[in-house]
């Protein structure tokens, strides 16, 4: 209960203290207006369009579904977490050669449930790809420059992966 | 044919290359800042009011209650608009705020400022509207002689083409009626917005849009200021495809700010979204095709209603489209057409990527099948036999001078492999993980369709766009108030000043109406009309430079690829050395040839230029379950010349991914005038399982005459044929006659 009279978010690894919300709120609303983190997108709120796809633990989870009463407590990233440095990971850097991008809307949604999905297969078929993006709606590319972003991700971290065994 | 050859083939930079977006990184980062991110101190929050009802009289209006909510700083209706209730983007005859009447479901009523989103819904929900309720109008067709809904009538345009001869028969009569669902745009980035008043009454409105200017001059006539007095700066946008042409929030949004002394921002939900914009007009269609053993077509009989919804907006263009294009690609010697856009109590349509030739095209191509089968003629043999090409007339008595490699667009298509049977794979069926379908009653079919698409604004419109090259001692900025929408314009923005000025680091500055307009983000008319601006003003900076050096000088000198060569030989500089230590400033307005209006019988030089695509679908189809699965689509596409590959194959496959919606996903479905399925739940837009994977079996590059570079816009055409193709393809593997798009499961299982 002393989260609820003192309630904080622990997003990309920093608290933030969120005496001034309701708890009510959707998590997507708070990450947004509260604390200013703009990067999740708000396209449909119901969870129909991955926009606003976050981690919640080790979960991918659409921000807007999630109150903010019941993200006290837990571990939450967010496509601020993706390049905390400044260097663009992998995907990221795929979008940007590839021409993933277009108005750019979904990009910060898609960018979450890719990291997400190489890290629980590493080498996809194009099917798998489509099937794993299904879930995020894009208007813009009719997603051929995105499954062709993440081939070439998958690519870049079996380079990597390489490059450590070189180094073994 | 000089702006083309006076330029190089770029090889690493410049025009031709595949230069990443300025943009890119804060787009991926989550940096870029889209109209629903901007947040001021003192912010308000402002929501609409609008009627459920799609025909009704407002009896009276009761807000005292949600203003006595705390957190609520304003409810305003049609008596606090300060100028004249009325807007439009054509011509003003739709009230920013009902007044008496609400023609259609989804009309704004009242607005409210709050200081939390969830106070101004809840003051919303405590407005009471007290509403006669009338029965709406809602066919298109009894529409035109039906009782006005409207002081303007009913009748938004009445479109007669009269050409060649009436009485001219073929051999072979071919006659259908079709019908085109209503589909939306639905760009991601909802509507949204903040304006910010100033002490001296006037407003700052940062909003997503694709025309600034146009949406000023609607704001002060609503608003009774000068145009000074309002200033629209672009805020980031979250995709458009025709649907933010329209005024949506904007005046709402000054009215509140202004009413409250605070920043309001607005941001529609999806639901609202739906409402609050215009949508791709519905159809019925139609034709009579005459033939004539040798395959050619001999004359085109239509009829085309659009149902423009309450408000005008742009049927008028659009129904001119669906017109001026309604013989397809094909050289046709006589057309008699009729169109008629009207207006009933559906929600508002306007404009959409394809506007007026998604509709038409769907019913051509369907017939041209028909007459194919008919003759006994390959259809893709058919359409080659009447293609259009340089030199020939459409059906408005206007010849082709540009390219017209129609021909060409179809060849290399049908000379492209076909896909590999699909992978026995449960995603990869029809109907997908659904599991239901099964691999035996799997049918494939193949269908092609073509398209034309006139490029720019048309009868008569003076369309220009303006764009300012400033030079500071080698740093170069760029101004125009073009609407990048996600297309890339800002990409190529700085591949043109690079090409011209041979200095890659280009500032682009905001997009704002303190500089004139650049017209719409719409009518792949941008590439041309404001890259043609920007190219203008980059080459007006080179010829001040030039005159600069030729004064210090004394000696003349030339501009070769980039350096300016003196006459003598003696002195060479590259342009990037030149312009270092200097500062020039040019600012230009760049028109294309003027186009006419149509006179009484449909005839005249309305246009500007056209292009062409072709596009090839493979489906496979459950046909006892209704369940389609496409395959592939393939394209090939007349682009004039590419200016960035990438870019142009998003564009490509993006189109073509629309097409796809239409042809068997995507309508608003409507009782009594009322939207059904105004959220994503219902309204399926396609994902990538939807989406096949994207074959470009050619891009014809034939430099279109006074097109900068010789590029024409790419935009629409993907969207156009994709849809009858993937119809074809499906009457194909079935055998129906499928007259209306989308096709439904019920469609095909249950015909």
């Amino acid at each position: 209960m002393s989260d609820i009279t003192e309630p904080h978010l622990m997003v990309n690894g920093t608290k933030f203290t969120i005496d001034d919300s309701w708890l009510g709120e959707s998590l997507l609303y708070t990450l947004r207006e509260q604390l200013g983190l703009y990067g999740s997108k708000n396209a449909c709120e119901q969870g129909e369009c991955g926009s606003c796809s976050i981690m919640f633990d080790e979960a991918l989870v659409c921000s807007c579904l999630v109150l903010t009463g019941n993200a006290v407590g837990r571990e939450i990233q967010t496509i601020e977490s993706l390049a905390p440095d400044g260097s663009l990971s992998d995907i990221q850097q795929a979008f940007v050669d590839v021409g993933a991008i277009q108005c750019g809307f979904c990009t910060p949604g898609l960018l979450v449930t890719i990291k997400d999905f190489l890290e629980s297969n590493a080498e996809p078929t194009d099917l798998e790809i489509r099937e794993a993006i299904s879930g995020n709606l894009c208007r813009c590319t009719g997603y051929g420059r995105i499954v062709e972003a993440v081939r070439v991700a998958s690519k870049a971290s079996e380079g990597t992966e390489e490059t450590l065994n070189d180094n073994d | 044919m000089t702006t083309i050859e006076s330029h190089k083939v770029a090889t690493d930079s410049g025009v031709g290359v595949s230069a990443q977006r300025p943009d890119a990184i804060p787009k991926v980062t989550g940096e870029f800042v889209f109209s629903s991110d901007l947040s001021s101190q003192n912010m308000l929050w402002g929501r609409t009011l609008r009627s459920p009802h799609s025909s009704a009289r407002i009896r009276n209006i009761d807000y005292s209650e949600a203003l006595a909510i705390s957190g609520v700083h304003a409810i305003l209706t049609a008596t606090d608009v300060p100028g004249k209730n009325l807007f439009g983007l054509d011509h003003p005859d739709q009230p920013v705020l009902a007044d008496d009447i609400v023609r259609y479901a989804g009309e704004p009523i009242a607005i409210v400022a709050a200081e939390h989103p969830e106070i101004a819904a809840k003051a919303i929900g405590a407005i009471n509207v007290d509403f006669e309720i009338l029965t709406p109008l809602v066919d298109s067709e009894i529409a035109i002689t039906a009782e006005p809904i409207h002081p303007e009538g009913n009748v938004i345009r009445h479109l007669e083409i009269d050409y060649g001869d009436p009485n001219a028969s073929g051999e072979v009569i071919v006659e259908g009626t079709y019908e085109v669902g209503m589909q939306d745009q639905a760009f991601m980035g909802t509507e949204s917005g903040m304006a910010v008043p100033s002490s001296d009454g006037s407003v700052d409105l940062f909003i997503s849009t694709q025309w600034l200017h146009s949406d000023r001059n609607q704001i002060i006539e609503a608003l009774d200021l000068p145009e000074d007095m309002v200033r629209l700066t672009l805020a980031g946008v979250g995709g458009a495809f025709g649907g933010r042409e329209d005024v949506s929030m904007h005046v709402h949004l000054c009215m509140l700010a202004l009413h409250t002394g605070r920043p309001v921002k607005m941001v529609y939900d999806r639901n609202e979204s739906f409402l609050g914009h215009v949508h791709r007009h519905p159809a019925k269609i139609w034709y009579r095709h005459h033939a004539n053993r040798d395959g050619r077509i001999v004359k085109v009989e239509g009829k085309i209603i659009l149902d423009g919804g309450a408000y005008a907006s742009t049927t008028s263009a659009v129904l001119a489209n669906a017109c001026c294009f309604s013989t397809g690609p094909y050289n046709v010697a006589n057309a008699q057409i009729e169109g008629w856009g009207v207006r009933t109590n559906n929600p508002p349509c306007g404009a959409m990527r394809g506007f007026g030739n998604v509709q038409t095209c769907f019913a051509i191509e369907a017939q041209m099948d028909k007459v194919a089968t008919a003759l006994n003629v390959d259809p893709i043999e058919l359409r080659l036999r009447n293609a259009l090409k340089t030199g020939d007339k459409i059906i408005t008595g206007q010849t082709i001078t540009g390219a017209a490699p129609v021909k060409e667009v179809i060849t290399s298509l049908a000379g492209h492999p076909m896909p590999e049977p699909a992978e026995d794979n449960l995603l990869a069926r029809p109907g997908g993980t659904g599991r239901t379908s099964d691999q035996k009653h799997i049918k494939r079919g193949i269908g092609f369709a073509v398209s034309i698409k006139n490029l720019m604004f048309a009868e008569g419109f003076d369309d220009s766009s303006e764009a300012l090259c400033r030079v500071n001692d080698g740093a170069v900025a760029i101004h125009t108030a073009c609407v990048e929408v996600g297309q890339g314009f800002v990409t190529l923005v700085q591949q043109i000043a690079e090409e011209v000025l041979g200095i890659s680091d280009i500032e682009i500055i905001p997009a704002d109406t303190s500089i004139g307009s650049a017209g719409s983000t719409s009518a792949s008319r941008q590439t041309w009309m404001s890259g043609g601006a920007v190219l203008k003003a980059c080459e007006a900076v080179v010829k001040n430079l030039t005159e600069q050096i030729e004064r210090e000088e004394g000696v003349k000198f030339q501009n070769i690829d980039g350096t300016l060569v003196s006459e003598d030989g003696a002195t060479t500089i590259p342009i990037e050395e030149a312009l270092r230590g200097r500062s020039l400033e040019e600012k230009v307005v760049h028109h294309h040839a003027p186009t006419f209006p149509l006179n009484e019988k449909g005839q005249g030089n309305a246009h500007v230029s056209f292009a062409f695509a072709a596009h090839r679908a493979v489906v496979d189809v459950d046909q006892e379950l209704g369940l389609v699965r496409v395959i592939e689509i393939a394209t090939s596409q007349d682009v004039g010349r590419i200016l960035n590959p990438l870019q142009a194959v998003g564009q490509i496959e993006g189109g073509i991914a629309q097409g796809l919606g239409l042809a068997v996903l995507e309508e608003l479905i409507m009782k009594d005038g009322v939207i059904q399925n105004a959220n994503f739940t219902d309204y399926l837009l396609p994902t990538a399982l939807d989406t096949p994977p994207i074959e470009i079996a050619s891009l014809i590059e034939e430099p279109e005459p006074g097109a900068p570079f010789g590029a024409k816009g790419i935009g629409e055409p993907p969207t156009i044929s994709s849809t009858p193709a993937i119809v074809a393809a499906i009457r194909d593997a079935t055998g129906l006659d499928l007259r209306r798009v989308p096709v439904r499961p019920e469609d095909i299982a249950l015909e």
